[in-house]
């Protein structure tokens, strides 16, 4: 039994384990704390004091690192402390742009929302020091406005602490002192893998992926070209949050017709891509293991995690898979095999990926990723670029009637739709390898050890006879820790899958924002996720090398997974990065 | 050894001596200031390599204090307390008057590399306020006409 501590928040009896902060204990007890600068799991530092606690202390005091003490009566809703909150937020106000009308949170703000909740009146109660920043948007994934930032370092604690880069951190000090990068460089000259993950810690506009949908409405409203859409399996776990769907609502079937009604003239699917993914990588993974190939095997799915090893990890660019991702699979298949199959020139092609990742669109730039001097995919945009794309276009997503994607790249299994999920490619492959290896059919296709929101998993899957130790992991903090016990000898897998962010793609740095008091309470990596199993769950097909369409391109078109075809459009290389430029 | 490498050497060691510690950013950064002059950029750089931290952690750390420079100083670093006693006993005319002669703003370095002229917070004399430093020298009880003597002493000239 945990030693437990008793404590009164207003009055409401609660107890709470030892270590737990007046904060947590406040939301036990029913009591909502305005918060800021705090980030559950991520930020817990007292800066802004946005959730200071009368506790009779000869000062108020920080509820995000108070520890709760036997017997203490806290206060959480005085007039000092409303005052002092309201204080606060128009001290902040001093400092910031204002600018709410066109500021892409705009409603999605915790700073906007806290100043409607705690009554400020006056915006420019303090005229203090402003400073004006330049936009840093030279980053293909990520923009920096200074002239929004709070301060409150969630971005930094992120970058930081979770994925453990740091290619951010506040600089200089008093009125001076910005979020930045050392030496005023900019984001893409640091050795930033574009995840993202800053983006969703941000409170307000200061983080915000690099918008492209203006090239996406040029090339639909072009006539000569032909628009091709496809979106990754993790966007359907979470777009519908975007208009009012409860979170962990699948809403497939509503964004295929949304993309068909934005004017997309074909609409595939990235799961389609994923199944072929597997088709390739497990093939890889059997030829690694057979002809003694560099093992372990890591996965290439995920373009944050592939430009960390790149940058920080440069000798396990060997172990990386040589698949491309699976936009990127579908992108040259789209330009080869659907061009051939249409009769359309492949030069008149615009491939559109629909990601929850802003590193996509790193990825998609990357010059090794096409062919005939055409990129394999023209455009990414986020979860949260498509929604705007939706509203924009005045569609009513949530009255949408199901829609299916079309064929010929449109068919996938549930093996592909967990890829969304962290340990769903492993899971992926697992189910495909143990057929094609044992040549027996898998009864039960759930394989529970690699599932579920931790930062490493292990498993041990036996085929024929042999124990294959494989490990999952997501967080390129995680993968650190991982690759430094396989660099160290301590552990030995077969195959390891990396995701780049927390929780896997359903929490990518594209998906949609959400904010610091439901993060507080609701696991979001853990309900979108189960959105994808369950879709999972349901199909009638599980397994990639099962999918009709899968067995109609490698008997049309591509051979067999791993043959020269294959070479030529799937697979792809890797680059050592400089962690500095000079 | 030339000159310069026998300083990375001694910095390498004091990041040997200080990597295993908390908090050890403090005093390595406090050595390279001693060593280099200033903490440029390549020094930033073999510090976080070597204490496993980030560049930006150092940096953030290194332009929070004023006691860290990112350029080099000059022969001579003059300080002038603005601390509350010196101010109001005058030392803004001082450092005015310090600008003036030297032809250079505060918080620079004259083109000779002979003279930084910085403002510092308080130096704790206050009792001999207005007070400056150059380097180890202490003058109190300054007034602007004394400036330009004193000067003298360190341009060779007295």
């Amino acid at each position: 039994m945990e030693n437990m501590i008793a404590l009164t928040v207003d009055g409401i009896s609660v107890e709470v384990p030892a270590g737990t902060s007046v904060l947590e204990a406040a939301r036990k007890a029913g009591v909502h704390i305005p918060t800021l600068c705090y980030l559950k799991d991520i930020n817990a530092i007292g800066a802004c004091r946005m959730c200071v606690v009368d506790t009779g202390a000869r000062s108020l005091q920080a509820a995000c690192v108070l520890p709760a003490a036997p017997g203490m009566v806290v206060k959480t809703n005085t007039p000092a402390i409303r005052q002092y909150r309201k204080t606060l937020l128009e001290l902040v106000l001093s400092a910031h742009d204002k600018k709410c009308l066109t500021c892409v949170r705009s409603q999605n703000c915790e700073l906007q929302r806290l100043c409607r909740e705690l009554g400020v009146e006056d915006g420019d109660a303090f005229k203090g020091v402003t400073n004006e920043y330049a936009i840093d948007d030279v980053s293909p994934s990520i923009v920096r406005d200074n002239n929004k930032c709070i301060l409150c370092r969630r971005c930094v604690a992120v970058c930081s602490s979770v994925q453990k880069i740091g290619v951010i951190g506040p600089v200089m000090r008093g009125f001076k002192t910005a979020i930045e990068s050392p030496w005023g460089l900019k984001l893409n000259e640091m050795a930033c893998i574009n995840c993202g993950q800053c983006i969703t810690a941000c409170p307000v506009g200061a983080l915000h992926e690099k918008d492209d949908t203006a090239k996406v409405w040029a090339a639909l409203a072009d006539p000569d070209k032909h628009v091709v859409v496809q979106p990754a399996p993790a966007v359907r776990a979470a777009l519908g949050e975007e208009f009012g769907i409860p979170m962990g609502t699948s809403v497939t079937g509503k964004m295929a017709t949304a993309l068909r009604r934005l004017g997309f003239d074909k609409v595939f699917d990235t799961d389609f891509g994923a199944d072929l993914t597997i088709m390739e990588e497990a093939n890889e993974l059997i030829e690694r293991i057979t002809s003694g190939g560099v093992l372990p095997m890591i996965t290439s799915c995920s373009p944050g995690w592939i430009k960390f090893c790149e940058t920080y990890y440069p000798d396990f660019i060997p172990n990386l898979s040589s698949c491309k991702s699976p936009h990127e699979m579908v992108g040259a298949m789209v330009k080869s095999y659907y061009a051939e199959k249409a009769g359309i020139d492949p030069k008149k092609i615009v491939t559109v990926s629909v990601m929850p990742c802003t590193a996509k669109k790193f990825e998609a730039a990357r010059p090794e990723l096409g062919h005939d001097g055409m990129a394999d995919v023209d455009i990414v945009i986020t979860t949260r670029e498509l929604a705007r794309m939706i509203k924009e276009a005045g569609i009513n997503f949530a009255m949408l009637p199901d829609g299916d994607f079309d064929s010929l790249m449109g068919e996938s299994t549930g093996a592909a739709v967990i890829f969304g999920a962290t340990g769903g490619v492993m899971e992926a492959a697992l189910r495909t390898a143990y057929e094609t290896l044992t040549g027996e059919t898998l009864a039960d296709v759930d394989f529970h050890g690699v599932r579920g929101t931790e930062g490493i998993k292990e498993a041990t899957v036996n085929i024929n006879g042999t124990d294959v130790n494989v490990a999952v992991c997501s967080s390129t903090g995680m993968a650190a820790k991982l690759l430094d016990s396989v660099r160290a000898g301590e552990k030995n897998y077969t195959f390891i899958e990396v995701m780049a962010c927390p929780g896997g793609c359903v929490n990518g740095g594209g998906q949609p924002i959400v904010d610091s008091d439901t993060r507080a309470t609701v696991d979001v990596r853990a309900v979108r996720a189960k959105a994808l199993y369950g879709e999972d769950a349901g199909k009638a097909l599980r397994k990639s090398h099962e999918n009709a369409e899968i067995k109609a391109i490698y008997a049309d078109y591509l051979g067999k997974p791993g043959g020269h075809r294959s070479h030529e459009l799937l697979h792809t290389h890797y680059t050592r990065r400089e962690k500095y430029t000079d | 050894m030339s000159e310069m490498e026998s300083k990375y050497a001694e910095l390498r060691q004091i990041i040997e001596a200080h990597k295993d510690w908390p908090g050890a950013l403090m005093p390595v950064l406090q050595g390279a200031q001693e060593i280099f002059g200033c903490v440029p950029e390549d020094v930033q750089k073999i510090i976080a390599e070597g204490l496993g931290v980030t560049l930006s952690e150092v940096y953030g750390v290194a332009t929070f204090y004023s006691q860290f420079s990112l350029q080099p100083k000059g022969e001579y670093v003059i300080s002038v307390c603005l601390g509350t006693a010196c101010y109001v006993k005058g030392s803004q005319m001082v450092l005015d008057k310090l600008s003036e002669e030297l032809g250079i703003p505060v918080g620079s370095t004259t083109k000779d590399g002979k003279f930084t002229l910085q403002a510092t917070r308080c130096l704790g004399a206050c009792g001999l306020a207005p007070v400056m430093t150059i380097n180890g020298d202490v003058y109190g009880r300054l007034t602007p006409d004394q400036v330009p003597g004193i000067l003298a002493k360190y341009r060779g000239e007295a």
